[in-house]
This record gives C-alpha cells, sequence and structure tokens, in this order.
C-alpha cells in the first residue's frame, strides 16, 4: 500500500479542567488514502470533533489543551508545523465544513464576498478574477442562478444553501482532504440527502479524500469506503464498510447497529435495542476497556486491562478481547 | 446602494436627528466660509470696541473688548472645533478600536495587560487628565488633540473588546481560521465590520464631547494661542460678563448647539444602524 494521503498515529488530546488534564482523544490512529472516504462514528463526546480541530490545528493553545502524536498530511507533521506553515495548508491543502451552517457565514457580508475572501486567502488574483471564480464554485455545489445569488446576504439563505456556501468555501483551493464534521446533522433529511450526494460527487470529480464525522449510520452506510468506531477518545473498531455493518465485531459496534432503525430487522412496531447506560464522563474512565461497564459480554478482564487495538481478519481492526479471538475464561 | 437607501430612510424617520444633521451641516458651512467671508484673522482688532449686535451692519455679532469681529471669531472658531472634534476622536476611536480588537481576539495574558492599561487610564478623571497633558505638553493644536484622544480611548477599547468576546465565539469566525486566514485578517475583514455599528455611533457622540473638551480648555486658557476657539471667546468675556453678556452668550449658544446637534445624530445613527433595538 502507498503512503496515505493523512496518517494520524498515535494522536492523544487533553484538555485541561480543573486543574487535571483529561483525555479527550487517547492514541488514536487514522490513515487516509487519496480521493478515500472515512467514516468516523460514535456517540457524542467520543472524541470525534476534538480529532478533527486536532488535524485542521484549531484546538486551544497550551497549557489548556496538549496533543501529542503525529498527524501527517503528505508527509508533513501538522502537529509539529508552526501555526503560520499550518496556516497556509488550511483551506489549501486541507478544509473543513463544520455542523452549523447558520452561524458559520458571517452576517454582514454577501455570500459573494465570502467565497472571493476564501479563494484570495491563498491565491494572490484581483477582485475581480476571484468573483469569477465565486460564481464557479456556487455552481459547482449547484446553487441556482448563482451569478444573481451572489451578491445576496446569509440571510436570505436557507439551511442546506448556507452548507453548500460552506462547501463552495472550503471546495474555494482545491483541497486534498476535506474533513466533514457533521455536515449534515443539522439540516432536514431531504436536504441531508442533497448535501451528501453533492459531497460524494465533489469527492469523485476532485479527488480529494473526505474525513466524514457523524453518528449517523444511514450517513456512513450512503457514504464511507472504510469506517472507524470511536468509544469514550479511542478507536474501538476499523473495518471496510460491508463487513463493518455485515458482522459488527466489537460489542461497542454491534450496540450501535442494534440501536439504528437503518439495521434493525425489517417487520415494525419493534422497539431499537439501546445500549444501557451513558458514555463514562472523561474524568472517571475505567481502569480497564472504556466500554466495560457497558458491554453485555464483558468479563473480569475487560475491567482490569485496556484491550489494544488488534487485527481481527480480513484487514479489521477491533480493541476487544472477544474480538481478537483471545480465550475467554471458563 | 439599496442598503444606504434603507438606511436613510430609517434615519430620516427621526426627526431629531434631522434636525441635529442639518445644524451640524450649517456649522459646517461656518467653518469652510470662514476664510472667504472673513480672511483677515479673527484676532484682527478691526472696528470701535463692545459694539452690540445689529448695531452696525457691518458686524452682526458686535465686536469684543479690544474690537475684533465677534461674528469672525465664530466662524474661524467652528473651523478649530470641527478639527479638533474629528481629528481627536479619530485618534481615539483607532487606539481604542486597536486596544479592545487586540485584547479581545488574542484574550489571555495579553487581554489581562490591555484591559489594566485601560482601567488605569479610566480611573484618571479625564477633563484633569487632559488639562495636565496640555500643560505640559504646552498648549497647540496638535497637543490638545493627542491630549483629548489619548484620555477618550479607554470607553471604545471596552465596546470593541465586549463586541469582540461576543463574536470570537461565532461559528463563522471558526470557519474563518478553518480556510486558513490570518488573526490580522479575521480581525480587520470579518469583525471590525461586525461591530461597525455602536465603533460609529459611539464616534459621533464623542466628536462632541471632544469640542466640548476643548472649548472648556481654551476657557481656562489652554486653547491655541494661534486660533481663535470659541472657549477662548468666552474665558476672554468673562470678566465684563455684566456689562457685555452677549459676548459669552453668543459663542455659548453656538457650543451647546452644536453639541446637542452632535448628541442628536449620534441618536439618529444608533436608531438607524439597531433597527432592532427599537422596532417601530
Amino acid at each position: 500500500m502507498t503512503a496515505p494521503l493523512l496518517a494520524v498515529e498515535g494522536l492523544s488530546v487533553r484538555f485541561r479542567s480543573g486543574g487535571r488534564m483529561l483525555p479527550a482523544v487517547d492514541g488514536l490512529d487514522i490513515a487516509i488514502a487519496a480521493g478515500e472516504t472515512v467514516a468516523v462514528v460514535g456517540e457524542s463526546g467520543c472524541g470525534k470533533s476534538v480529532t478533527a480541530l486536532a488535524i485542521m490545528g484549531l484546538l486551544p493553545a497550551p497549557p489548556d489543551c496538549a496533543v501529542a502524536g503525529r498527524a501527517a498530511l503528505d508527509g508533513v507533521d501538522l502537529l509539529s508545523l508552526p501555526p503560520e506553515g499550518l496556516r497556509r495548508l488550511r483551506g489549501r491543502a486541507m478544509a473543513m465544513v463544520v455542523q452549523e451552517p447558520r452561524t458559520s457565514l458571517n452576517p454582514v457580508f454577501t455570500v459573494g464576498d465570502q467565497i472571493a475572501e476564501a479563494v484570495r486567502v491563498h491565491t494572490a488574483c484581483s477582485a475581480r478574477a476571484a468573483r469569477a471564480r465565486a460564481v464557479e464554485l456556487l455552481e459547482l455545489v449547484r446553487i441556482p442562478d448563482a451569478a444573481r445569488r451572489l451578491d445576496d446576504y446569509p440571510h436570505r439563505f436557507s439551511g442546506g444553501m448556507r452548507q453548500r456556501v460552506m462547501i463552495a468555501i472550503a471546495m474555494a483551493c482545491d483541497p486534498r482532504l476535506l474533513i466533514a464534521d457533521e455536515p449534515t446533522t443539522a439540516l432536514d433529511v431531504t436536504i441531508q440527502a442533497q448535501i451528501l450526494d453533492l459531497l460524494g460527487d465533489l469527492q469523485a470529480r476532485f479527488g480529494m479524500a473526505l474525513l466524514l464525522i457523524t453518528h449517523d449510520l444511514g450517513v456512513v452506510a450512503r457514504m464511507a469506503r472504510r469506517v472507524v468506531v470511536m468509544y469514550a477518545g479511542r478507536k474501538v473498531e476499523e473495518a471496510p464498510l460491508r463487513p463493518l455493518f455485515a458482522a459488527p465485531r466489537h460489542p461497542y459496534t454491534q450496540g450501535l447497529m442494534r440501536a439504528s432503525p437503518h439495521h434493525a430487522p425489517a417487520g415494525g412496531g419493534r422497539r431499537l435495542a439501546e445500549i444501557p447506560g451513558v458514555v463514562p464522563p472523561l474524568d472517571a474512565l475505567p481502569l480497564g476497556c472504556a466500554f466495560a461497564p457497558r458491554c453485555p459480554v464483558a468479563f473480569d478482564r475487560c475491567r482490569d486491562e485496556r484491550p489494544a487495538v488488534l487485527p481481527a481478519g480480513d484487514g479489521r481492526l477491533a480493541a476487544c478481547f472477544r474480538a481478537a479471538g483471545e480465550a475467554a475464561p471458563a | 446602494m439599496k442598503a444606504l437607501a434603507g438606511f436613510a430612510r430609517r434615519y430620516a424617520r427621526n426627526r431629531a436627528a434631522v434636525l441635529g444633521l442639518v445644524l451640524v451641516a450649517i456649522v459646517a458651512a461656518m467653518a469652510l466660509a470662514a476664510p472667504i467671508l472673513y480672511p483677515e484673522s479673527p484676532w484682527e482688532m478691526v472696528g470701535r470696541p463692545l459694539l452690540r449686535p445689529f448695531q452696525n451692519p457691518e458686524f452682526p455679532l458686535g465686536t469684543d473688548a479690544l474690537g475684533r469681529d465677534v461674528a469672525a471669531g465664530i466662524l474661524h472658531g467652528a473651523s478649530v472645533s470641527l478639527t479638533i472634534g474629528i481629528v481627536a476622536t479619530v485618534v481615539s476611536v483607532v487606539l481604542g478600536t486597536l486596544v479592545g480588537a487586540v485584547g479581545g481576539w488574542y484574550g489571555g495574558w495579553i487581554d489581562d495587560a490591555l484591559g489594566r492599561l485601560t482601567d488605569v487610564f479610566q480611573t484618571m478623571p479625564f477633563f484633569v487628565f487632559a488639562l495636565a497633558l496640555v500643560a505640559i505638553l504646552s498648549p497647540s493644536v496638535g497637543t490638545i488633540i493627542f491630549a483629548i484622544g489619548i484620555v477618550t480611548w479607554p470607553p471604545v477599547a471596552r465596546l470593541v473588546r465586549g463586541e469582540f468576546l461576543a463574536l470570537k465565539s461565532r461559528d463563522f469566525v471558526q470557519a474563518c481560521l478553518g480556510i486558513g486566514m490570518s488573526d490580522a485578517r479575521i480581525i480587520a475583514t470579518q469583525l471590525l465590520p461586525n461591530c461597525a455599528a455602536p465603533i460609529i455611533v459611539t464616534a459621533s457622540i464623542k466628536v462632541a464631547t471632544a469640542i466640548l473638551t476643548e472649548s472648556s480648555l481654551a476657557f481656562l486658557g489652554l486653547g491655541d494661542p494661534n486660533v481663535m476657539s470659541w472657549g477662548t471667546m468666552i474665558g476672554q468675556a468673562r470678566d465684563l460678563l455684566r456689562t457685555a453678556w452677549y459676548l459669552t452668550a453668543i459663542p455659548g449658544v453656538v457650543i451647546l448647539l452644536t453639541v446637542m446637534a452632535l448628541n442628536l445624530v449620534g441618536e439618529g445613527l444608533n436608531d438607524a444602524l439597531n433597527p432592532r433595538l427599537k422596532p417601530r
């Protein structure tokens, strides 16, 4: 396998809280090849968005936050790059689309100005050229009558339209990696599908890698080629899409599948299975496997020892003593 | 263009603000007309001393104890007052915006340091501070502008800092960081336009305050000795208050009207720029 476009290795992010450093992300590995779509799934607070911010270099500065590990984009370690060098990469080599399109645009400028600004941040070009590029980008994200809508202010755009504008801004400099952090969570279901289609088409057309962060397994099934499941700041399972959905190895993934209406057995009227309990707070992570307290198949070892992320066959990885095929005590 | 027309319409809805604007325009016209109507220095003794207003058509507002033309003094004073008022406000707003923006944006120890600095300036009574500065630096138009600018920036800094703190956490700022904008670029092109409205309103009121401060300094004898100022006229006429009250009253009323007009303009701008504050 050739070197991946983005290689995150042993990424750890800790936040200061009341004098202690709490781990939000712990020893995470993710690799994305050029043009590939990888989805990161997990419940709220499992470290998905923090991972995205760490890659983009947008976390608060020390001492409030400590980042360790490596996140190499094209061989350049983003985490050890000086702020100015990182700034040059943001928006050009990598871009991000965030969850909330309603507040992500500056209310006092027209949409066209904001797209043009994104173009001009990284390319020295005239105002006229930037504007022409802005029209092109608005057409690219399929906003009808782009040339006219350019001079509208964001409040005249719907949520879905604004998310399209945010995508246009992200695409301004043809990034090689696009991080989409819950890009459709704040949108209507019908609009969600359109935005996902758009992201898929753009990815196919420009060959950029897509790191899709979501808690929606429906979105994952639609978009991703490979899936990383996170729980309490750690990767618990990683697998290609189909095998993961066909036979999840980690009990947490199994629980997620059972809790999702897309994958529950047909026949309606049945209550969806839930995973009992809640994600443990960061200041009270258990000694062993973080999922052990909620796990239906946990045994003594799970509570005392943290399972490593190990191969679980077919190019899959899982962090579970049971999945790795190790013998459970009788 | 459309936005500008809407702004003008909202402004015009406030009658008092329109009156204020008209008065300010008259003062500005007076300042512009001064060198044309009275090309000679207003310090020149041109007639019989202590002529009352309307006695001699050549001196419509009369003459002072030394036979200087009061009308010439008022017109030349308008240009001095407006210049000092506007330039001092620019100094104050630029300084305050810079301090407030940097403090609000970067936070942490930078904000603490700038905040303490602002406090230091704000704890000193601003007129006494300005008085001391002008006295030390010897009065001239330049030093008066400097002094007024230096003592009036802290409220601007606090205003801008507060706006920045609120804006900083908005998602669009994160989005701007995400596309690789530099701090300076975000501050200048994204955040400042968002707090332009309160800054403009503050500035219009500050021009009034600056004119009043300049007049007060001049009244106390700390005006620029080379230029005629309304405050100077009042200060010199003080001794004659019982015999020639008009020498105090005329510049006094002019100061009153100018300051009031600028305050009305400020009110009007506030209503027009923040239509959400006063839905009518």
